[in-house]
Formats: C-alpha cells, sequence, structure tokens
C-alpha cells in the first residue's frame, strides 16, 4: 500500500493498493495553493481509506514536468512523509501516470501527454501503448513546447489539467510488482535553468 | 503530548539555509544547517529559485543529519515546528509542505511560526541566564534589519522598526561588489576594514535626520549609503587618486553599524526597557559587536548575543519557538497555513 502525491498541475493526493486499487483520492485543480492545500489532502485521503501512515509500505511521487514552485511541494511532501514512516520514496513522472490511466481506461494508439507549463508553454510528452508489464511505453519527451506551436503527431492530444495521484501510485505499484523500479531518476523534471536574477530582497518584511 | 519539555523537530528554509533542529524544551539537541550560498556567490545575492531548488536537495539528509545529531528517533518527537514566513516564498513553500507531511507520517501536532521571532526564540538555547522580557531586539541579516519589542516572546511581539529599502546584509554585499570584493559582502567588508580609520570618510547615516525621525524613528535605510559609498570610489578614480580601500571599507561599515546601534540603544532608553538582543547573520560582523558593547555599557543596557550558529538562520530557533508555545499550552495550527512571503511579527504562530 502506497501513499501518492503529485503537484506538477494541481494538487491530488491519494492512497493505493495493488491488489485493491485506488482506495482514496483527494485533489484540487487549482495551481497555486499547493503549500495550503497538501496537507489537508494527506490526512484526507488516509482517513478516507482507513489507513494509518505506519500501513503503507512507500511513498511516490510525481516529478513533473511541472511549475517549479507548486511541484516541489509535492516532492518534498513525498520525501518528509516517506523519511517518517522510514519506507522508500518511489519517483514516478508524472506524464507517465497520465498515460497510463488513459490507456487503462480503454484508449488505444499514439497518445501526446500535454500540460501547461506556464510562461505560455507546455510539456508534452509521447506514448505508444502498455508494454507487457502494463506500463506505458514513452517514445519521446518531456519537453517544453510553445502553446501555439505544438506539434501535431498521429494519435490523440489529451491535455490534463490535473495529474491523478492514483495513477502515479498504481504506476508504482504495478512497477514494483514487475520488479522495474526505479521508473524514474528522484530528480524534479524543470526542464528550466533557473532565472538568474538575484533577488531584490526589498520589503520581505512588512 | 509532552507540554513539560516537549522534543521538537523545526524546520528552516527562509532562505538559503536549509536548516533543522531539534530541541527538548529549552535544550539544544542538534543545529544541522545545509546553505546553498555558495551556489549564489556568482549572481553576488541570492537567487531564489537557486535557493528553493537547493532546500529541496538538502531537506531529507539534513533531517536525518539533525536525529543523528540529537541521537533521538522520530518517533520520539513529540511535535513538528517550521517557519512559515517571513522570508522568500517558493523557499518557504519547500519546508512548509515537508513540514505538514512529515508531522502527518508521525502523528504529531504541527506548529507553523514567524521567522523573526525564531530569532528571538534562540537566546532561550543559550547555557546562560535565560531570555529576559521585555526586551528590544536587533535582528540583521541579508534578508531583514528590523527592531522589535518583545514584551512575551508566545504573546505579544511588536515591530518597532525596520528597512525601508535594503537590508543591511544586502547594503555590504552590494558595497563589497562595487570595491571589488566577493560574495557574502560581510565578511570580506570585515577583512578589508583592518587597519582602516572608521572617521576617514563621513558617510551618511540613513533617517537619523530630525525630519526622518519623525515618521521613522525606528526604521533604517541602507541604499543611500550604497549609492554614497558609490559616488565617493567614482569622484576618486576620476581624479585619478588611489581609492584607499581600509578607509573606505572601515568608514561604511561604521555607518551601518553606527545607525543600527544608535536606533536600537534609543529604543531601549525611550521605552524603558534595558535589554537588547542582537540576532541574524550580520551579528558575525566584530565591529556590530563590539559598538553595541560598549554603548549597551554606557547606557545601562544588558547585551544579549546568542552564539552565531543559532544567530545565522536555523532549524533549532523555530524548534525553540515551537517548543516555547507547547509550553505555554497554545493549540497546534490548522493544517491549511502556507508560507506567507510577508508575516508580520505580530503573528507569532500562524
Ligand atoms: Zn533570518
Amino acid at each position: 500500500m502506497l501513499l501518492a502525491i503529485d503537484t506538477s498541475t494541481g494538487t491530488s493526493v491519494a492512497v493505493v493498493d495493488r491488489d485493491g486499487g485506488i482506495l482514496a483520492e483527494a485533489g484540487t485543480g487549482d495551481t497555486m495553493r499547493h503549500a495550503e492545500v497538501v496537507g489537508g489532502f494527506i490526512r484526507d485521503a488516509l482517513a478516507e481509506a482507513g489507513v494509518r501512515p505506519h500501513d503503507l509500505s512507500g511513498v511516490a511521487g510525481g516529478m513533473g514536468p511541472g511549475p517549479f514552485t507548486g511541484l516541489r511541494v509535492g516532492i518534498a511532501a513525498a520525501h518528509a512523509f516517506a523519511v517518517g514512516i522510514g519506507r522508500p520514496f518511489v519517483p514516478v513522472a508524472s506524464h507517465d501516470a497520465v498515460a497510463w490511466a488513459w490507456y487503462r481506461d480503454g484508449g488505444t494508439g499514439r497518445l501526446q501527454v500535454v500540460t501547461d507549463a506556464r510562461r505560455r508553454e507546455f510539456a508534452i510528452s509521447d506514448y505508444d501503448g502498455l508494454d507487457d508489464d502494463d506500463l506505458p511505453v514513452r517514445v519521446g519527451g518531456p519537453v517544453l513546447s510553445p502553446h501555439d506551436d505544438v506539434p501535431v503527431k498521429p494519435g490523440t492530444r489529451f491535455d490534463a489539467r490535473l495529474v491523478p495521484a492514483g495513477a502515479v501510485g498504481m504506476l508504482a505499484e504495478l512497477a514494483f510488482a514487475a520488479g522495474r523500479l526505479p521508473l524514474a531518476d528522484d530528480v524534479p523534471l524543470y526542464l528550466r535553468a533557473p532565472d538568474v536574477t538575484p533577488s531584490a530582497r526589498k520589503k520581505v518584511l512588512r | 503530548m509532552n507540554r513539560e519539555a516537549p522534543l521538537v523537530l523545526g524546520i528552516e528554509t527562509s532562505c538559503d539555509e536549509t536548516g533543522v533542529g531539534i530541541v527538548r524544551g529549552t535544550a539544544l539537541l542538534a543545529n544541522v544547517i545545509a546553505s546553498s550560498m555558495e551556489e549564489h556567490a556568482r549572481y553576488g545575492g541570492v537567487v531564489p529559485e537557486v535557493a528553493a531548488r537547493a532546500h529541496l536537495e538538502a531537506l531529507g539528509p539534513t533531517i536525518a543529519a539533525a536525529l543523528a545529531e540529537a541521537d533521538v528517533e522520530l518517533g520520539d518527537v513529540d511535535a513538528v515546528a517550521v517557519t512559515s514566513g517571513p522570508g522568500l516564498a517558493g523557499a518557504l513553500m519547500v519546508g512548509v509542505g515537508a513540514a505538514k507531511a512529515l508531522a502527518l507520517a508521525l502523528e504529531r501536532p504541527i506548529y507553523a511560526v514567524n521567522h523573526l521571532v525564531g530569532h528571538v526564540g534562540a537566546d532561550l538555547l543559550d547555557d546562560e541566564a535565560p531570555l529576559e522580557t521585555p526586551t528590544v531586539a536587533l535582528l540583521v541579516s541579508g534578508g531583514h534589519t528590523s527592531l522589535l519589542l518583545v514584551r512575551d516572546l508566545v504573546a505579544d511581539v511588536e515591530l518597532l522598526g525596520e528597512t525601508i529599502d535594503d537590508a543591511a546584509g544586502e547594503a555590504f554585499d552590494k558595497v563589497a561588489r562595487l570595491l571589488g570584493l566577493p560574495y557574502p559582502g560581510g565578511p570580506e567588508i570585515d577583512r578589508a576594514a583592518i587597519g582602516g580609520d572608521p572617521t576617514a570618510i563621513r558617510f551618511p547615516r540613513g533617517l537619523t535626520l530630525p525630519k526622518d525621525l519623525v515618521a521613522h524613528r525606528y526604521d533604517f535605510s541602507f541604499s543611500g549609503l550604497k549609492t554614497a559609498v558609490a559616488r565617493w570610489v567614482e569622484q576618486r578614480e576620476a581624479a585619478g587618486e588611489p581609492v584607499p580601500l581600509a578607509d573606505v571599507a572601515a568608514s561604511f561599515r561604521e555607518a551601518v553599524v553606527d545607525v543600527l546601534v544608535s536606533k536600537a540603544v534609543a529604543a531601549c532608553t525611550e521605552l524603558g526597557v534595558p535589554r537588547l538582543l542582537l540576532g541574524g547573520g550580520v551579528v558575525a560582523n566584530s565591529r556590530l559587536r563590539e559598538v553595541a558593547q560598549q554603548r549597551a555599557d554606557a547606557a545601562g543596557i544588558a547585551l544579549r548575543v546568542p552564539p552565531l550558529s543559532l544567530c545565522t538562520d536555523n532549524g533549532a530557533m523555530i524548534a525553540a519557538l515551537g517548543a516555547q508555545l507547547i509550553m505555554a499550552g497554545h493549540d497546534p495550527s490548522a493544517l491549511a497555513f502556507g508560507a506567507d512571503s510577508t508575516l508580520p511579527v505580530t503573528e507569532i504562530q500562524v
């Protein structure tokens, strides 16, 4: 059983079980208030699933791509929760989770997963179905592309407003069962170098 | 929960130091700091996104190091405390997200606290005589320059004044840069000032004229001073004369120290509070400590300066303030708090 957290778009938290599936999922598409809401969603997901922290065997976290300020909140929370229960952290590429859920729900053929990256850009990954272990086959990305210049590919374009943590968690469960971990590096997929303007640090304080 | 001497783990990520501290009541058990300062050096100042990325990388290892240093298990922790603000928003959010998740994983309460009041709380961890209130506190760093009146650490803190432009530490960084010295500027200016004459050049003392004192009695301003140093150096160079680095550094430092200490001592005297506490990274400046001691002695004010490792931003001060709130019977923070980059000092707990 895993706790899963993704803040690459809005905030999504889930408790999943390999056999029982998604036991609880809580979240919002609000892309601004990750730090405020992440704790409440963790609490709610655990309560709805009827699970105590020490019942979990690990924590899965969506590593993006996503706008960095929000993305970091979920990864920091997932890391810290894993430290708190003394269990492993399992990094998952957020687009992989979107693709897995799309194929699971009956989608077929090529898939282009698109999420907003702010600054008039999208983050894009390309997929070609599920493999024998039911894991999505990523054939391109993630890369950034301007809003009005997304490459048109054969197959389906799917714009994900919220990356569901339930899918992040189930993907981690499947990969573990198949002996395919790690699925991703424990490194946030920022896709952008930091802006290097030093903080003016003026009037930081009132 | 143990309200007598709670074991509190504190997380601080408001600027460029990732701090994790562990205290039991007022006893310091661990104070571990990972700094991203070197990554900012080539930009001449803290880059918020670089700082926030570094916090995410450092937090897990820093928590582990603090537990090892304190020789306690996570299961022993009674509560988690975290800085909610003020500070850099993106940096604060890393600590807030992590602290909430850690508290939930441990099934322990969380206390979201004010960074500036935390600086005052650091003094409780000193082995010497306990912090007495009321006290005036002068908190000086690269991110803040604030003068507080602390009547009660967990219930009554008032902002007397603060910088209206640059923080004092930032002024050191900027003047160091224009003198061709590396970042961070504080220790570089200190070194360059050795042998210099602090009275060689009379640089301006911001907001000290009678007309300024009306509206800004306890406020500070350092941007005019920085400009004055730049102009003085330019004029020298334009005249083809050598720039006496030691004199410029010593005179600049004297102007900063003079105005900081003058206003702090004036606050003590005018408010009838015979105690002054220093905090923040600029306390590392030898001249600041020296002048503060002289003038406090002369005015009959008891000066307190926590050890430097507790003056710079750290998690132990956040844990100490959290422990005080618990010992005073305060309820934990509601889970929905966020990062507040401009959190006022009157909000001791969020
Ligand atoms: Zn500070």
